[in-house]
């Protein structure tokens, strides 16, 4: 199977470069895959789990929160404002967020714009514990 | 003249100072050098956030978005970016006066700051001018989600109406001898010059429709020049913090020296002194 190039970045730093068979990114239309000689391609991501195929055999899983992926031909760029590596994701600081976002949704006294945001922070530290295989 | 013993607790205490300024300067160079990496390391992204735009900028005007659109600016809103601590120069009173100076630009129209950092809320804080958030302890820790928490806030009031512009006053690190204040309009975009690069047009497949990838997209970049801010602010702290420590230190050689060189005098001029006396007594006595 042929290889292409993946690159993962975030405002903070490279997470991923690297020659990959294959990709799986969580679209916000649909989780979709990635092989060498993919059409030009762009879309938004939602939160979701990211699997790359490396060329060497081995597999890596990603929790992403929502970004970009550019399918071109020189490559697939992944713009993400996080992304964690399965084995790196902080379980700790994931369920509190979880139980914090839990605890805001059960909270009937918030307002509109608070529960939106507790809902994208639950939908993001599940996604970081189901990636680093909690749940 | 100054006694021995007043000349050697100040030479005792000057070199303790020399001692602190010393450590604080390689601190500093230390963590100016990883500031640096963080800004390096941010380039990635923002190329590739322009690459989309750029692309998305092929099929759809950019202005469609509220973000892009200008209005006139009866309310402004500058947000002040300076660093947490001092003992850095004039690095923090630089930026404090770019923003004095936008603030006599802007005289008569309704103008309210948002301060990051502690040394700009400290300046504005007593002064005629009202304050409207104010983000401290951001530079502690640096991560791009308090940079995304301030850009967000600001955003939801542009488009609320509340304000009808936003500019950026921070501090650009040109090399480690130069910062320099700078005003940026964060909102509403500027559009980009389009640069005619001579890029084969790639027909890309947009997922969902080009538009609304561009409501998504443009609050990103939003974000991120927030987040280049605080990365230059950082830098430039400890880029300054590094030379102001560098001159500390030198100063604190050359009074030792002087100091030092007095010191000899006193105490050379009090053995011959002793010297005259035993001489003048011993004669005496013979």
């Amino acid at each position: 199977m042929a290889a292409f190039k993946l690159e993962i970045v975030t405002p903070e730093k490279t997470i991923y470069s690297g020659q990959v068979r294959h990709v799986q990114a969580p679209g916000s239309e649909g989780s979709f895959g990635v092989l060498s000689g993919h059409v030009p391609f762009l879309t938004s991501l939602s939160i979701g789990l990211l699997r790359i195929d490396e060329d060497g055999g081995g597999q890596v899983d990603m929790a992403v929160s929502g970004g970009f992926a550019q399918v071109a031909s020189q490559g697939v760029t992944v713009l993400a404002e996080t992304a964690e590596r399965g084995d790196q994701i902080d379980v700790e600081r994931a369920r509190s967020a979880r139980e914090r976002a839990e605890g805001r949704l059960g909270d009937t006294s918030s307002g509109e714009v608070d529960a939106a945001r507790a809902q994208v922070a639950l939908a993001r530290a599940v996604n970081r514990l189901k990636v680093s295989g909690q749940i | 003249m100054a006694t021995l013993r007043q000349l050697r607790t100040r030479v005792a205490s000057i070199s303790n100072i020399q001692r602190v300024t010393n450590a604080m300067q390689m601190v500093a160079a230390a963590k100016m050098r990883r500031a640096q990496d963080a800004i390096e390391a941010a380039r990635p992204y923002a190329q590739q956030l322009d690459a989309v735009l750029g692309n998305l900028q092929k099929s759809i005007d950019p202005e469609e978005n509220p973000l892009f659109r200008e209005r006139s600016a009866e309310r402004v809103a500058l947000v002040v970016v300076t660093a947490d601590r001092g003992l850095c120069g004039a690095f923090n009173g630089s930026i404090c006066r770019r923003v004095q100076n936008e603030l006599d630009e802007y005289a008569g129209k309704n103008v309210e700051l948002v301060t990051v950092g502690r040394k700009g809320y400290n300046y504005f804080r007593n002064r005629d001018v009202s304050i409207d958030t104010n983000y401290g302890e951001v530079f502690r820790q640096l991560e791009f989600a308090k940079a995304a928490e301030i850009a967000q806030g600001l955003t939801a009031r542009f488009i609320g109406g509340e304000i009808d512009r936003v500019l950026l006053v921070f501090s650009e690190f040109r090399s480690v001898a130069q910062q320099i204040p700078v005003v940026q309009q964060l909102l509403p975009i500027l559009p980009k010059q389009e640069e005619g690069d001579a890029e084969r047009d790639v027909d890309y497949i947009f997922e969902p429709s080009p538009e609304a990838l561009l409501d998504t997209l443009v609050p990103r970049h939003v974000n991120f020049q927030v987040w280049r801010a605080l990365l230059e602010v950082n830098a430039g702290f400890f880029a300054a913090q590094m030379t102001a420590m560098d001159n500390a230190t030198k100063n604190a050689g050359e009074l030792l020296d002087e100091l030092t060189r007095e010191m000899n005098k006193v105490r050379q001029s009090s053995i011959t002194l002793e010297l005259m006396d035993i001489i003048g007594g011993a004669e005496a006595v013979a």
